[in-house]
């Protein structure tokens, strides 16, 4: 369970928002909204770990994520802005590297149906650099079908560059993982075909 | 253990495997070293005693200039493109995949000025038998020099005139290296032994694979905050 108190960012002198709690359970799939520059990516930053907020704290089952990094980001998946994509290397070698560097076991095999499942078939063994936007998208989001047993997803701006087909197999990927207890929470400005509608966490609501 | 390679070896062999991809770099920094040390030979007259005395600085400085060329290359693609960001999230301990990082390039850069430096001392006239000492001290100095300047590259990431920055930053600590690596052929070559300035860059190697992947792990953290 991801528990968050308090939180408060500020970004150089400006205050963004400020005394923001969140719960996020098993089941759970929690969308933040808010215009931009309200503090959306921030937040998911500093709920990864990756910036410290001003103050307040998270709790990941209960321990705070600073005491124990290591069990919080092994639990942990975040796809960011930037697609972590090296042009000179393949959809395939870039899927793999993702894998293998967070010390999971990747299978080549099933690497090569992630990203056929997304629809890269014809771009696996293509240089990345020469894929179009949303296909780079895909190749981040193929880890979401090797990474099932990390429980919890947090997804910035997850359909941004995807057809409407892709965003439809990715809100059924993300209700899957959610209904086998997993967690995911995500940023996005569009209306996803969610089955159940997620929970909303407005960020106009605590901004300063 | 074996969970504790798996990220290494993947982080090593994905940056060795990008070394060679984008081998144009690599041979730049190479081509850059070799022509650095030739242009004294014009610059100080072609005399054979100077030049075989001025030999061991000319090929450390070079070495070293060669090295700063390339340090910048070290972690600004991955911070560019989000990579830098999956790595500090993975599970596994920071200065891991940091040491890996730094060894692929230390063999992508800093191993072939090992490997041509001696065919470059023969120029100037260097006995043979100091070549081996040269070696030595480019294969313990130069691994140094990248550790160093991972921290001073690390530090620099992305900031505005970074690359200039990075060379102020990391030449001062560049300097024990080039005193203890040239002077190792130097005494060598008066005949007191290059034995003691070889130990002394070895325990430098050791230390500063001791602290400063550390140092590098917490300025990487700071960067992409």
């Amino acid at each position: 369970m991801l528990y968050a108190n308090a939180l408060a960012c500020v970004k150089g002198d400006r205050p963004l928002f400020r005394g923001l709690s969140l719960r996020v359970a098993p089941g759970d799939l929690l969308r933040v909204a808010g215009p931009n520059g309200f503090g959306k990516t921030s937040l998911l930053r500093i709920l990864c770990g990756l910036a410290m907020p001003e103050s307040g704290e998270i709790r990941w089952n209960d321990v705070p994520i600073n005491s124990d990094r290591e069990s919080y980001h092994r639990a942990l998946l975040y796809l960011g802005h930037a697609p972590s994509l090296n042009d000179l290397l393949t959809p395939l070698e870039n899927l793999r590297f993702a894998c293998s560097s967070g010390g999971d076991k990747v299978d080549e095999d099933a690497c090569i149906d992630a990203l056929v499942r997304i629809g890269l078939a014809q771009q696996l063994d293509l240089p990345a650099r020469v894929l179009s936007q949303g296909q780079r998208r895909r190749v981040g989001l193929a880890r979401l079908f090797l990474e099932a047993d990390r429980k919890l997803w947090i997804l910035d701006e997850p359909f941004t560059a995807l057809d409407v087909a892709a965003v439809a197999d990715l809100t059924a990927t993300l209700s899957e993982h959610c209904a086998a207890g997993g967690m995911v929470v995500l940023t996005t400005h569009q209306d996803a075909p969610f089955a159940k509608a997620p929970a909303v966490l407005d960020l106009a609501e605590v901004a300063c | 253990m074996s969970r504790a390679l798996g990220p290494f070896a993947a982080v090593l062999s994905r940056d060795l495997l990008l070394a060679w991809r984008g081998r144009a770099d690599v041979l730049v920094t190479l081509a850059f070293f070799v022509v650095v040390v030739c242009l004294f030979p014009f610059g100080v007259g072609a005399e054979p005693n100077l030049l075989r005395t001025i030999a061991p600085g000319v090929l450390w400085v070079a070495a070293l200039l060669s090295t700063l060329l390339s340090l910048h290359r070290l972690f600004a693609q991955d911070h560019a493109d989000g990579t830098l960001e999956q790595l500090l999230l993975t599970p596994e301990p920071t200065v891991l995949w940091v040491v890996a990082k730094i060894s692929a390039h230390w063999i992508a850069t800093g191993l072939p000025l090992v490997v041509v430096a001696p065919g470059l001392a023969l120029l100037f006239d260097v006995e043979q038998g100091a070549l081996g000492v040269l070696i030595l001290s480019l294969a313990l100095g130069t691994p140094i020099l990248a550790l160093l300047g991972a921290v001073g590259a690390a530090l620099t990431l992305g900031l505005r005139g970074g690359g200039m920055l990075l060379a102020l930053l990391v030449l001062p600590l560049f300097v024990p290296v080039l005193i203890f690596g040239a002077g190792a052929v130097d005494a060598y070559l008066s005949g007191s032994g290059a034995q003691a300035h070889l130990l002394l860059l070895g325990g430098g190697l050791l230390a500063s694979l001791a602290l400063a992947p550390l140092a590098c792990a917490a300025a990487l953290r700071i960067a992409v905050e």
